[in-house]
């Protein structure tokens, strides 16, 4: 039961950070930076908690809301504000995607780090965090059904919405297919009058709205407040995550919690010893390589990334 | 309808590619980039750390340069990254994404420092020391090999697979690290008495060595050999390498030998002749850095030189100057870094392509 | 009848850097007509035409739609205009379906729903005469499928502009005829209708009107009904061309190359060759006549070591040591081991013949590096070879270090020639060598390809222009969706009968044509 808590816990911040890097992959985006990029967005949203418990050092039911809310905004456009950033330097300016990727984590792991130690007051942060992993009023009241499905905080909710509707988005409206096809072969996303530097921005920067919300997350929720450079680890695992979820955001739910529960497996098991917890700690890798491996030697159409999955695009290219 | 589009102005200006550029004004471009991001990374410097940037850059000097001990480390860990660098440069000279050389210098630390717990004072210490090479290069190679395998066979996503690797590396230190540090601190002490001789003394000399053959050693391998020249051909066209009959399977997995080998070897200096122990993050990222600093440099050793030079000095004095301000972390260097990097990655627009500012003719329009 | 001009270029010019692709054409085009343009390879077409369809910007010029000016900055613009273009190369996302594709990038304001945009393709289909299923993916289609769902995808948005280009050069005769057939009820309907062809005969029958590009430079248009092939042809390449390759009587006939009973499959696992045999001899030509994609590729490069055989022998017949050597299923480099001298031009030259980045020495060693047990290559010999290629092959290059990617097509192909010659080989082959080429370079490869001949090699040559093949080749293997369709004799053999042979395919292809002359017979 711990275990299955700990595991949607845990779980939904690589959720968060798996469907941005959907989001953005599908575009034809491998963004590496999204470790960076969730780091950033932690900052961000730590920092709109501080300046909030600056103003209203007790909040209420309803402050406390009020400051959740703008948390959410600014560490989206803190993370979008890099994935602007890898966009411009990807889509505009076409530069290979794994180079800048690995660069916006290195001045995005950079800058969050110089935020949270030099600018950010982390002090109320243990009361702020009480606000975000409130649980739902009726919780208690159904017994372990209710511990496991409305126990959490907002933000859990929050993220499984967000996976269902960039589910229901990619595959069943016209902004969706329009999406996958610029992933896809964006010569014919183009030739069919789709903007496709637009749509690479939106998504990647939407997408990267999303991952950030992963690290706030990871921080104001999971950690219950208190600051940790981990989020760039599990950013790693949210990249790994997307492949094992063969870039399905619905999929991407369960997956999640399988990950988070491998992530926290080792703390739950007895009986066993400190070395044999840090081989499990592996586990979430193995498997993500198996089906990566599995995937590849089957090579159904379906189940592959997207075609232009990192290549720039120039139309005039002859 | 028809009227939709006559309503909107003209582009400004639209990209073209360029057909060539001298080497010299491409060159010229990338310095000019560098330059340009010293100058905004000292300017937002000072405005972040407060105190004029001018003496944010003096004190990066002298954080780089100030001390023969701070010139030592700078020409050590300056050694480290281009040996790295040099060791991804056939890999991606292939086009083969290997983004696991994190992984490959950690499988050498691990082999090495094995060979340090359970061989010394078993062992003559010459022995010991290539066993501790061997072994560290050995393993380097089986790092990168695995994903190699998969690729040549299955064409499965080797940029992710080799990631993926960077962590089960990791876990197999963190794992290796509950058997070996026996008091459960998770850290090891350096076994001193079975480190690889200092020469001259001083842990800079060796890597230096390493990096200056390294360099030689790969400009030849890429110019002037048989598999140079088949890993251009398998990275420029794989078609056209079939065609000619290099067996492609051959070359990716021989390459990646090659590229996790030389890995390994830093894992070795890093454990064996700088530490004296092992950690989960030993290798320091230094395998996407050198990723970034091999791209940069076109491949080309020398300017790698530069370029890993250019990081090292950037990251060892600005992390000198936050501390002479009171920033301990190291968090300016990241910052300063990725400023660099996206400016000189974003140059190579401008070397590719060119913009054109239009000034159409109207023709026809009496 | 008044006509409305739909669509009028003026002064339109393209450059790619110093190239010139388009310089001051006008253009006008009607409503309710078919136009062709005319041109050779290379005569700028596809460019003039991927400017009005927004994937490429003018650097010149004005474009007006129905009379008022426009700028086509996008595919998008240009279907605001009601403009839209199919491609030679589809451009469609192989894991989408039909419908998904046909539906891309539209955006009416009607609801997303797949059902709906399944009927509507349906009922476009129906209204012209397609035959398609919305819900088949891509990838498992025909290229006439594909083609057909590239067409809907333009009338599905309405476009009364309709651009075609190259639409018949992977269809098959009855295929064609079917197409037309579709372009003239789109032509009633009063749709105008572009289309891009070198196929003077499918412009006599097609076409109201014929506008003629040479050099990138628009020459002017006639009227199809007066016009004639050699009319056209005059217009097209600027004076009377007699295709005069000189050929030698073969000599020393022996058979070089045997092959006999081939099967291959492609990826997909769809067969390419079916039950192919024929032999290849020493001192002769051999032509391969096929509509593009009937398995030449795979031929070639069967022979050549790149291709996975189901079934099937290739034997050759080694001249000097008069043994015999089974190719199937060896690779590249035990073929050259066991010492058969084959050589292969191939049809993608810088995509699998040359490396395009690499200077010209660099693309001379391909083949020769392996020489010697040293660890290092040796750059001496392959230098004075460019050299000497540069030479004698009259390659216009500012030096041997410039990487061939530079090069204007005909020298890319000489370069790439030539260094298949020197190693001077026993068999020769040789896929659209003269594609892209101006008409003096292919005159220079026609030579080669001759002289080769004249030294006793077995030359194999596939190409798609069916009077180079007359009159250059000594017999010609006509093959048609991957099978043998017959051996013909070049110097007794008509264009007809070879293109009889070339439609005459798989027994799907006969029921086709069946089907086709019921339907002919009933109008």
């Amino acid at each position: 039961m711990a275990l299955l808590l700990g595991a949607i816990s845990i779980g939904i911040a690589f959720l968060y950070g798996c469907v941005g890097e959907i989001i953005t992959e599908k575009s034809g985006h491998l963004n590496l930076g999204i470790p960076g990029i969730m780091s950033f967005g932690a900052a961000g949203g730590c920092m709109a908690v501080s300046i909030w418990m600056s103003w209203f050092p007790q909040p209420n039911g309803f402050t406390g809301a009020l400051m959740i809310f703008f948390a959410i905004v600014i560490a989206m456009l803190f993370a979008a504000t890099l994935g602007a950033l890898y966009s411009f330097l990807t889509v505009s300016l076409r530069c290979n995607q794994n180079v800048t990727g690995l660069a916006i984590t290195t001045f995005g792991v950079g800058f969050t780090m110089f935020l949270m130690e030099g600018v950010v007051d982390r002090t109320m942060f243990a009361t702020a965090s009480t606000f975000f992993t409130a649980s739902l009023p009726f919780a208690g009241a159904l017994g372990w059904f209710g511990e496991i499905f409305f126990s959490h905080g907002v933000m859990t909710y929050l993220a499984i919405a967000i996976a269902i509707i960039s589910s229901w988005v990619l595959n069943k409206t016209r902004v969706g297919l329009n999406l996958r096809a610029v992933g896809e072969n964006p010569a014919t996303a183009d030739a069919a009058g789709i903007n496709v530097t637009a749509y690479k921005y939106v998504a990647t920067c939407i997408g990267s709205g999303i991952a950030g919300l992963g690290g706030l997350y990871y921080i104001m929720d999971n950690l219950s407040g208190s600051w940790e450079y981990g989020i760039e680890a599990i950013g790693w695992l949210a990249i790994a995550l997307v492949i094992f979820t063969m870039w399905r955001p619905n999929l991407s739910i369960l997956g999640a919690f399988l990950f988070g529960g491998l992530y926290i497996a080792a703390e739950f098991i007895t009986g066993v010893s400190f070395s044999d917890k840090a081989l499990l700690k592996l586990l979430p890798y193995v498997v993500t390589i198996i089906v990566l491996i599995i995937t590849s030697v089957i090579g159904k159409k379906e189940t592959q990334p997207p075609a232009a999955l990192g290549l720039p695009y120039f139309r005039e290219e002859r | 309808m028809s009227n939709a589009v006559k309503a909107v102005k003209e582009p400004l200006f639209h990209i073209e590619k360029r057909a060539s550029l001298p080497a010299w004004k491409a060159w010229a471009i990338r310095g000019g980039a560098l330059l340009v991001a010293l100058v905004v990374s000292c300017i937002l410097s000072g405005l972040f750390l407060g105190g004029n940037p001018f003496a944010f850059f003096s004190s990066v000097f002298s954080g780089a340069f100030g001390t023969s001990t701070r010139i030592n480390t700078l020409l050590k860990e300056l050694s480290l990254l281009l040996c790295v660098s040099l060791a991804v440069v056939p890999a991606f000279k292939m086009k083969f994404w290997n983004l696991g050389a994190n992984g490959q210098i950690l499988a050498g630390c691990i082999a090495t420092t094995a060979c340090m717990i359970y061989l010394n004072g078993v062992v003559p210490p010459a022995v010991l020391y290539i066993l501790m090479f061997v072994s560290a290069i050995l393993a380097g190679a089986i790092w990168a090999v695995i994903p190699a395998i998969f690729k040549a066979i299955w064409n499965t996503n080797e940029s992710l697979f080799t990631l993926m690797m960077n962590y089960i590396a990791e876990g197999l230190v963190a794992f290796f690290l509950t058997l070996w540090a026996t008091d459960g601190s998770g850290t090891l002490n350096p076994i001193k008495d079975a480190m690889l001789p200092k020469i001259g003394g001083e842990d800079f000399i060796l890597p230096l060595i390493v990096a200056i053959v390294l360099t030689a050693a790969m400009y030849i391998y890429m110019r002037f050999t048989k598999h140079g020249y088949e890993i251009s051909v398998v990275g420029e066209s794989e078609n056209t390498a079939k065609y000619v009959g290099i067996n492609v399977k051959k070359v990716v997995i021989r390459t990646l030998i090659v590229s996790g080998a030389l890995c390994g070897l830093v894992g070795c200096l890093l454990s064996g002749a700088i530490n004296g122990n092992i950690s989960t993050s030993m290798h320091d990222g230094m395998g996407f850095t050198a990723i970034m600093v091999a791209w940069l440099a076109k491949f080309n050793p020398a300017i790698m030189a530069v370029m890993a030079f250019v990081v090292i000095f950037v990251e060892r004095g600005a992390a000198f100057a936050s501390r002479q301000m009171g920033v301990t972390n190291s968090a300016f260097p990241s910052i300063v870094t990725g400023i660099i990097f996206f400016f000189v990655i974003a140059c190579e627009f401008f070397i590719e392509y060119k913009l054109k500012f239009r000034s159409k003719k109207k023709g026809g329009n009496e | 009848m008044e006509k409305t001009v739909a669509l009028e270029m003026r002064k339109v010019s393209k450059y790619f850097g110093e190239v010139i692709a388009n310089k001051d054409v006008d253009l006008t085009v009607y409503q309710g007509e078919i136009l062709a343009i005319l041109g050779e390879n290379g005569s700028g077409k596809t460019t003039l035409m991927n400017m009005i369809a927004g994937i490429y910007y003018p650097d010149e010029g004005q474009v007006f739609v129905r009379g008022e000016e426009v700028l086509i900055r996008s595919p998008h613009d240009a279907f605001a205009q009601g403009i839209g273009m199919i491609h030679q190369h589809f451009k469609l996302v192989d894991v989408f379906t039909a419908a998904q594709n046909i539906v891309l990038g539209v955006n009416d304001g009607k609801k997303y729903k797949l059902s709906d945009i399944n009927a509507r393709v349906q009922e476009i289909a129906d209204k012209y005469g397609f035959h398609i299923d919305p819900k088949k993916k891509i990838y498992e289609m025909s290229v006439s499928e594909k083609q057909t769902v590239e067409i809907v995808k333009v009338l599905y948005r309405g476009a009364d502009i309709l651009i075609l280009d190259e639409p018949t050069a992977v269809l098959t005769p009855q295929e064609t005829q079917k197409l037309f057939a579709v372009l003239k009820k789109m032509k009633e309907d009063g749709k105008s209708i572009i289309i891009i062809t070198h196929k003077l005969h499918e412009v006599l029958s097609v076409s109201d009107r014929v506008a003629v590009l040479r050099k990138g430079e628009y020459i002017g248009s006639v009227e199809t009904k007066g016009a004639t092939e050699l009319s056209l042809t005059e217009m097209m390449v600027g004076r009377k061309v007699e295709l005069n390759i000189e050929r030698s009587e073969p000599k020393d006939v022996k058979d070089r190359l045997v092959v006999t009973g081939l099967h291959c499959k492609n990826r997909d696992g769809v067969e390419m060759l079916n039950d192919v045999s024929f032999v290849a001899r020493s001192g002769e030509i051999l032509g391969v006549a096929g509509i593009a994609g009937s398995g030449q590729r795979e031929l070639l490069e069967a022979i050549a070591g790149l291709q996975h055989l189901e079934s099937g022998e290739i034997l050759y017949h080694d001249p000097v040591s008069e043994q015999e050597v089974n190719l199937r299923d060896k690779t590249p480099l035990q073929i050259r081991e066991l010492g058969v001298r084959l050589s292969f031009v191939p049809e993608d030259r810088l995509g699998m013949g040359l490396v395009g980045n690499m200077d010209i020495v660099d693309n001379m060693m391909l083949r020769s590096y392996r020489k010697g047990k040293s660890f290092f290559v040796d750059r001496k010999k392959p230098q004075t070879l460019a050299e000497t290629i540069i030479e004698e092959l009259e390659v216009a290059t500012p030096g041997v270090h410039t990487p061939v990617r530079r090069l204007s097509g005909g020298n890319v192909q000489k370069v790439l020639v030539g260094r298949e010659i020197a190693a001077s080989p026993k068999v020769l082959m040789a896929a659209y060598p003269v594609r892209g080429l101006d008409i003096n370079s292919s005159y220079t490869i026609y030579n080669l390809l001759n002289k080769q001949k004249e030294n006793g090699v077995a030359v194999i040559f596939v190409g798609e222009d069916l009077d180079v093949l007359i009159d250059l080749c000594d017999r010609i293997l006509v093959i048609g969706g991957g099978r043998v369709t017959g051996v013909v004799d070049a110097r007794t053999t008509t264009k007809e009968e070879i293109g009889l042979l070339m439609t005459k395919s798989d027994s799907i292809g006969e029921i086709k044509a069946e089907e086709q002359t019921e339907g002919a017979e009933n109008e």
